[in-house]
């Protein structure tokens, strides 16, 4: 094992209550952060203490109490403004996750924007909250979807990329794949979006717990994501847009707050952001949002990409070097163009036995499509295991990994 | 926790091995295709169904050991066995996993009940110390019934 020399995991992992968990005399592993992150004391204190002491309704009522809501609701959103370097607060749209901000830029922009016999690009690694929402408006719409395919080693092929972008109205792709960790050159493809006349979305759910975000040095239009895989709470998510692309687009649920007048004939809506935030929001979640990025900004997001490169590294070589052929790692292998986000195939074992075997270790992973279909047809697989490492986790978990893998076997032989 | 002995019997394995029944079934032959949507397994039945009785049946598909021997031991149970002695066995299996059958049929003759003989089928009694996987274990019958329900439309 290495010397960790961006990040003091073992100081970080004491932040964790769920961390210091012992089942049946073993420590728990927690390898399933790519599908949701586990939560730091900070985040847990700064929600219960917010719904014990300071809990009211916000944007509604004059007394003090729900004031300081209002105020501690809206410093959540500066949290995450700073957090992802928006040029405007009210460009932070909060929404209940990445799925939904993808759905409210299908359905608001891509409905009031899109005709039939438009083409949308999509790329073919992505989840299906950045598929199936296009779908949808294909089949009300006769738009056309294209999609970016795939190099051998689980990159982005961008050699056809200006024929494919040749008319597109959308480019929508993710930023990081939640299926084989690859990043993907964000920046290099909003600029393509742009050259070709098309607007950028960023599907960037994956990236920004892992990474620095920087939405403007991006160029992007709309990047969306989830608080809960950053340490935050489930239930809230995020849609920043360019703050024109909002003014101008329809809202997407109607009701209470999105509104700035409403008659018998008819309604107006509200300013951003509340245009785009109907109804009662999760409040104590985007206290917990705010706690989340104040907890991330602490720690230093390069940190965070330093540490997951060398646990993605030793990962990569340790795993090799003990079981060679028989483990087949998906996406690539350098780790500047990688996350610590790893689907394998072990020995033949299908993933739903292995995560099965795993957990008699306390060892958490994912087995299964993780929401990427059309990925997985492209690997030939019905499912794959995935190990995702967060900035909890350390070399020697990759060691009890491969301790756990090695015991499957005994089951269900080599 | 329970050992992980109680959910992968050694007759389990054999038949996530060695399936029987393996294969498919040309048209006329009934079919109906199961996913499980959680973890991606997908299991095809193939039925030929004369005189009221499966005289044959193929199963394809892929996925984990738990959802393949299920389906390899279903196909042995029911191979040669009548519709109504189907039905028990569906029964019976769902009992074993803790499952209510509510959409079975409600008519089933309790002699044909207490005949109907789950045999390999006992060795998955283990997985319902293992909820998450019941649906790996029941996703060959759901698919069965709806291979019957092709076979013998309503």
């Amino acid at each position: 094992m290495s010397v960790d020399l961006s990040l003091d995991v073992a100081a970080l992992r004491t932040q964790f209550p769920v961390l210091q968990r012992v089942i049946d005399g073993k420590p728990l592993v927690y390898l399933d952060s790519a599908n949701t992150s586990q939560k730091p004391q900070v985040v847990i204190d700064a929600m219960s203490e917010f719904m014990a002491n300071r809990y009211a309704p916000i944007n509604r009522s004059a007394y003090r109490l729900a004031a300081e809501a209002t105020d501690a609701f809206e410093d959540a959103r500066a949290a995450v403004q700073r957090f992802i370097h928006a040029r405007r607060a009210h460009e932070v749209i909060f929404t209940k996750n990445a799925t939904e901000g993808l759905n409210l830029v299908v359905r608001s922009w891509g409905a009031a924007n899109l005709q039939r016999g438009d083409v949308v690009l999509l790329t073919h690694m992505e989840h299906h909250a950045n598929i199936v929402p296009w779908h949808q408006l294909a089949a009300e719409r006769g738009i056309e979807l294209r999609w970016v395919p795939l190099t051998d080693d689980g990159q982005l092929d961008l050699s056809r990329l200006p024929s494919l972008l040749d008319g597109a109205k959308v480019f929508a792709f993710t930023a990081m794949s939640n299926v084989l960790g690859t990043i993907t050159p964000v920046r290099e493809l909003c600029a393509a979006a742009h050259a070709a006349g098309a607007i950028a979305i960023v599907d960037a759910c994956q990236s920004v717990p892992h990474t620095i975000t920087d939405v403007q040095s991006w160029g992007a239009d709309f990047v969306a994501f989830s608080s809960h895989k950053m340490c935050g709470p489930s239930g809230i998510g995020v849609l920043w847009g360019r703050e024109e692309l909002l003014d101008a687009m329809p809202p997407f649920l109607g009701g209470g707050n999105m509104i700035a007048d409403v008659r018998l004939d008819g309604f107006t809506p509200a300013e951003l952001p509340a245009k785009f935030e109907a109804g009662t929001p999760p409040i104590a979640e985007a206290i917990g949002l705010g706690a989340a990025v104040r907890f991330l900004e602490g720690i230093g997001m390069a940190n965070v990409r330093q540490h997951e490169m060398q646990v993605a590294g030793y990962a990569l070589r340790s795993l090799t070097d003990r079981f060679g052929t028989d483990i087949t790692i998906h996406g690539p292998t350098n780790t500047e163009v990688r996350g610590a986000t790893f689907s394998f195939s072990f020995r033949g074992i299908h993933p739903h036995d292995l995560s099965q075997v795993l957990d008699q270790h306390n060892v958490c992973i994912r087995a299964g499509h993780h929401c990427a279909k059309p990925l997985m047809r492209l690997l030939q697989c019905s499912a794959t295991a995935r190990a995702s490492f967060y900035l909890y986790n350390n070399e020697h978990e990759v060691d009890l990994l491969a301790d756990a893998l090695d015991s499957a076997t005994d089951i269900f032989g080599s | 926790m329970p050992g992980l002995e109680d959910l992968y019997r050694e007759i389990i394995l054999d038949h996530y091995r060695s399936p029987r029944n393996r294969g498919e079934l040309p048209p006329p032959a009934a079919h109906a295709t199961g996913h499980n949507p959680l973890c991606g397994d997908e299991i095809e039945v193939y039925l030929d169904v004369h005189d009221g009785m499966v005289s044959d049946i193929k199963v394809a598909g892929q996925g984990c050991s738990i959802s393949q021997s299920s389906a390899s031991m279903m196909s042995q149970a029911v191979k040669g066995k009548t519709l109504d002695e189907v039905r028990a066995l569906t029964r019976r299996f769902k009992g074993l996993m803790s499952i209510e059958d509510l959409d079975g049929d409600a008519s089933i003759d309790e002699s044909v009940l207490e005949s109907v003989k789950l045999g390999d089928l006992e060795a998955l009694q283990g997985v319902v110390k293992f909820p998450v996987r019941i649906k790996c274990a029941t996703l060959a019958w759901n698919t069965l019934t709806q291979a019957l329900a092709d076979a013998v439309p309503a």
